[in-house]
């Protein structure tokens, strides 16, 4: 399709800006008269508050106003929600427990935000929150989710009973059981998928302008999808009608799901706008992303996978408990269920499965979708145990997994989902190829030969991306539609702006989504603007997280252009007295098929604005809408192979060579595409190898809270990675797009832990596998 | 409030500050230069990295009191009108950012980088010599590509001019 169309390299239109410093953020953000705000916060895990007394600090200087809880409560602003209803498998609802944008009775995780001091400088208001004095009455604390669920632990809502939110299943348990009883072998393996912070780079930032003569909110905010924002927080937490709240999300610094999630801060900065009568922003610092972004992950589980004689897989039964902090954040409870068990025949035909997950409150930040979202949890639960299933038997890992693909689609799991198309096999022998498999042997012997150990594994991942239809979702629990908008406005001199309900901050829309129009009409991608994040430019639409903005996105694009070119083709007939249905449209040209008669595009455009000469009835102008709501999931699958060496002196590991192949659909700029992949193998390396949350379990205090304590994965921590795409077309949306984004974090932790494991000899090894765990898995059991 | 007076991208300019106020904040806040940016309260992350008296330091580790006097470089000041730097070039080229954010200090610290090792730069030293930046979105893979193409042609150019 050319230089700039579907399949192109193109260099991102969006680079200058960020390389020149003229990005936008929400923190470079400066209106007349504005203030800054820092929020006073718990320094307690579990507490009562006996009593706020903020006299002290409104008599600071530069302090405008200090607010807390009571007042933002009589205002009538309403509490945070999770908006997906998962029932327990006896029916009853999840049990939501109250989570107030500023605490004033119990706090339930350090950082629950209490007050706002809004004040000249950051400084000062900094200054001020120390000043404001808390009485509060400590409880005890837990952090751990199978410590929450044993009798006796402290008890965080009083609408849910033993910290147990909901007990919910998938799946049939009898068959499950049934084929288990009858199996020639059955593994069975525990597993911690440990829990993260998402950290992107830019810390959260929220700007609340009220303009009181027009009773108007304006919110500059770092979101993920700022259309989401406002229906929340018009249709829930009572700020303000839609028509009176408009947000903006202006350039992003990196999301990675913690960036979907309305918080505290958003809400109470504009109403503290309002109540202030200034624009009032606050930026995160780097500790408060710690303790207040959602956090990822946290499962524990139990799985048992049964296997035929012949080595086919018949049963898998996994039971897990997934920690979901102190409040239920607005998805969470979609991730460890739709989100993860859903997933749970990964590659595999397994004729049964059950799971059973139980989500639980504890004294900890709440947990929600973090780059995959429940599909990492799947693919290490999955691929751990296919590896240990394979080492118990005696066979090739990669034969045995080979022995259970699935080979014909569409294939129905017993886990709701119905894959559409892969090739499972062709990335298998893809990425074997590339890591040299066949020559592991001679390496490990020579790296023997250094006094290092040297160890190969693979995972063989499954995702589901642009979450739809709709209606499905909705049948699920869904509260919203997961389609996506798309307006394309067509110039009065034929240059274009497509507009956009999916939200880039990072992933380069303004490059792909202008390749695709350019592709399509043969214009130059410098005369198409893509324009997103802003509430009032765009409609509606629900941003951008799951890797959904190309296959559901894009295709709405596609949908707004069919319009648009249907349009353009009636009026190059008329102009050329044609029938529309022999124009083509080619290199920025209306064209009669077969013929040299052509009508540039932008004079279609320039007529379709002065509507001198239009077919009989036709409307001017030439500006079309389209939603589109995708069919079904999109299903990328690949296989990742990790080859490591480990010193067994130090118990560093050292990644030789990261193997991806990926089957993500159609690509419309591999560039693009390989920097995700690059991004999310750096994110699942950091979760096997380096990065964890760790809350002390008696205080409930976070002591990773910085990046001195939490290890980010760093340049000098990973290699350069070895990609290659075996892609099959997805035949779910008109692009044929799968989704890229997330599938190197869901993949790449179990290869790395499988090629550690294979290195030291046993399974005993935990996440993340650092140099002092690997070390001590090293020495003999005592 | 105490006044700072720095030559930053050339220019003279000044601004009245608190004595707590870090350079980067100065920068930020008092010069309107936002392309510098602060990512972590530790020193760690080097979104904050800027050139002073010709040296790449982390603006968020000095007070802008401390800087009075000193010439300062920051993204803004890095390239001629409307031209990009090579090293802004190459990341460009070479898909070296996502979302931005880090990249003002990838690209101050690369430029320092090659101004000090240039011509002998490695996968293994960009690595270690980008140790104090953080990155989320690339996994480094086309940062370090980047950096070395961008040694490569200052190479070549500095090669062609002697």
């Amino acid at each position: 399709m050319g230089v700039e169309g579907i399949g192109a390299r193109v260099a991102r239109k969006e680079d200058k800006r960020f390389l020149t410093g003229k990005g936008r953020y929400t923190d470079d953000m400066v209106v007349p008269g504005m203030k800054y705000a820092c929020f006073v916060r718990s320094p307690h895990a579990h507490a009562k508050i006996r009593s706020i007394d903020v006299s002290a600090a409104k008599a600071m200087p530069g302090v405008i106003d200090v607010l807390d809880g009571k007042q933002l409560q009589a205002d009538g602003i309403g509490n945070l929600i999770c908006g997906w209803m998962v029932h327990s498998k006896d029916g009853s609802p999840m049990k939501m427990g109250a989570w107030r944008p500023l605490a004033h009775e119990t706090v339930r995780y350090v950082g629950d935000a209490i007050a706002i001091v809004v004040a000249d400088s950051s400084g000062e208001a900094r200054d001020a929150a120390e000043a404001v004095e808390i009485d509060y009455e400590e409880l005890p604390a837990v952090t751990e989710a199978l410590s929450a669920l044993e009798g006796g632990a402290p008890q965080l809502h009083p609408e849910a009973p033993g910290n147990l939110i909901f007990d919910w299943q998938i799946g049939d348990p009898e068959a499950t059981d049934r084929a288990i009883a009858s199996a020639a072998h059955v593994t069975e393996i525990e597993l911690v998928n440990n829990r993260l912070s998402p950290n992107p780079m830019e810390p959260r930032a929220t700007l609340g302008i009220y303009d009181e003569a027009e009773d108007h909110y304006t919110c500059y905010t770092t979101s993920q999808n700022p259309h989401v924002a406002r229906l929340v927080m018009s249709a829930f937490y009572n700020v303000a009608p839609e028509n009176k709240l408009r947000v903006i999300a202006p350039d992003v610094g990196g999301g990675f799901g913690s960036k979907i999630y309305i918080y505290p801060e958003e809400i109470v900065c504009l109403w503290a706008s309002r109540k202030t009568g200034v624009p009032v922003k606050w930026t995160s610092d780097r500790t408060e992303a710690f303790l207040t972004d959602a956090h990822g992950r946290d499962h524990v589980s139990k799985v048992k996978m049964a296997f035929d004689a012949d080595n086919r897989v018949i049963a898998l039964k996994v039971d897990t408990v997934a920690n979901l902090g102190a409040y239920m954040s607005l998805f969470s409870s979609a991730v460890p269920t739709y989100l993860y068990a859903t997933l749970l025949s990964g590659q595999y035909a397994i004729p049964a499965i059950h799971a059973n997950v139980r989500t639980v409150y504890t004294n900890t930040v709440p947990v929600d979708a973090y780059r995959g979202a429940g599909r990492p949890e799947a693919t290490y639960l999955l691929e751990r145990t296919m590896e240990t299933a394979a080492r118990e038997l005696g066979v090739s890992p990669a034969e045995l997994r080979r022995k259970n693909f699935i080979r014909t689609f569409p294939y129905q799991t017993p886990v709701i989902m119905n894959y559409d198309a892969g090739d499972y096999e062709a990335s298998l022998d893809a990425a074997m190829q590339a890591a040299d498999w066949a020559g592991f042997d001679s390496r490990r012997a020579s790296a023997a030969a250094r006094g290092k150990k040297r160890g190969i594994g693979m995972s063989c991942y499954i995702e589901a991306c642009g979450i739809a239809p709709s209606a499905a979702v909705g049948s699920l629990g869904a509260g919203v539609g997961l389609w996506e908008s798309a307006e394309v406005r067509v110039n009065a001199v034929g240059t274009i702006e497509v507009l956009t309900g999916s939200h880039s901050h990072g992933q380069g829309h303004e490059t792909t989504f202008a390749q695709l129009v350019a592709g399509r009409l043969g214009v130059p991608i410098d005369s198409i603007n893509i324009v997103h994040g802003d509430t009032d430019k765009v409609q509606m639409g629900m941003g951008t997280y799951g890797s959904r903005s190309g296959a559901v996105g894009m295709s709405a694009v596609v949908k707004a252009l069919d319009k648009v070119e249907a349009k353009a083709k009636k009026i190059a007939a008329h102009l050329m007295e044609a029938d529309e249905q022999d124009i083509v449209i080619e290199n920025g040209e209306l064209k009669i098929a077969g013929t040299d008669k052509t009508v540039p595009w932008f004079q279609v455009a320039l007529a379709a604005y002065t509507a001198h000469n239009l077919p009989v009835g036709m409307e001017p102008g030439l500006k079309e809408t389209a939603f589109y709501d995708p069919s079904n999931f999109t299903f990328p699958a690949g296989c990742y192979i990790a080859e490591v060496e480990v010193d067994p002196e130090t118990g560093k590991t050292e990644i030789v060579q990261f193997v991806a192949a990926d089957d993500f659909g159609n690509i419309i700029n591999p560039m693009i595409v390989e920097g995700q992949v690059h991004g999310g193998l750096a994110q699942g390396i950091g979760q096997a190898l380096l990065e964890n949350v760790h809350y002390d379990p008696d205080t409930g205090q976070l002591l990773t809270a910085s990046f001195m304590d939490y290890a980010m994965p760093r340049a000098d921590d990973l290699p350069s990675f070895t990609l290659s795409h075996q892609n099959t077309p997805c035949p779910g949306n008109p692009l044929g797009i799968k989704g890229c984004g997330e599938a190197g974090a869901i993949g790449s932790p179990p290869a790395l832990i499988n090629a550690i494991t294979d290195a030291i000899g046993h399974n005993r090894l935990t996440m993340p596998a650092t140099p002092m765990k690997v070390w001590q898995a090293l020495q003999p059991a005592l | 409030m105490t006044k700072v007076t720095l030559t930053v991208n050339g220019r003279t300019m000044s601004g009245e500050c608190e004595d707590r106020m870090l350079l980067v904040h100065f920068i930020r806040e008092k010069l309107a230069l936002t392309g510098t940016h602060v990512g972590c309260d530790t020193t760690q992350c080097g979104a904050c990295v800027i050139h002073m008296d010709g040296r790449s330091v982390k603006s968020c580790s000095i007070l802008a009191v401390q800087a009075n006097g000193s010439a300062i470089t920051t993204i803004e000041g890095l390239s001629a009108q409307g031209e990009l730097h090579p090293v802004q070039a190459a990341f460009k080229e070479h898909h070296g950012l996502q979302c931005g954010f880090c990249t003002p200090g990838m690209v101050m610290t690369a430029v320092d980088m090659i101004n000090r090792r240039g011509g002998s730069l490695t996968e293994e030293v960009v690595r270690s010599e980008l140790e104090g930046n953080i990155c989320r979105c690339t996994g480094y893979h086309n940062i370090v590509k980047a950096v070395l193409a961008a040694d490569a042609e200052m190479a070549a150019g500095r090669q062609a001019a002697e």
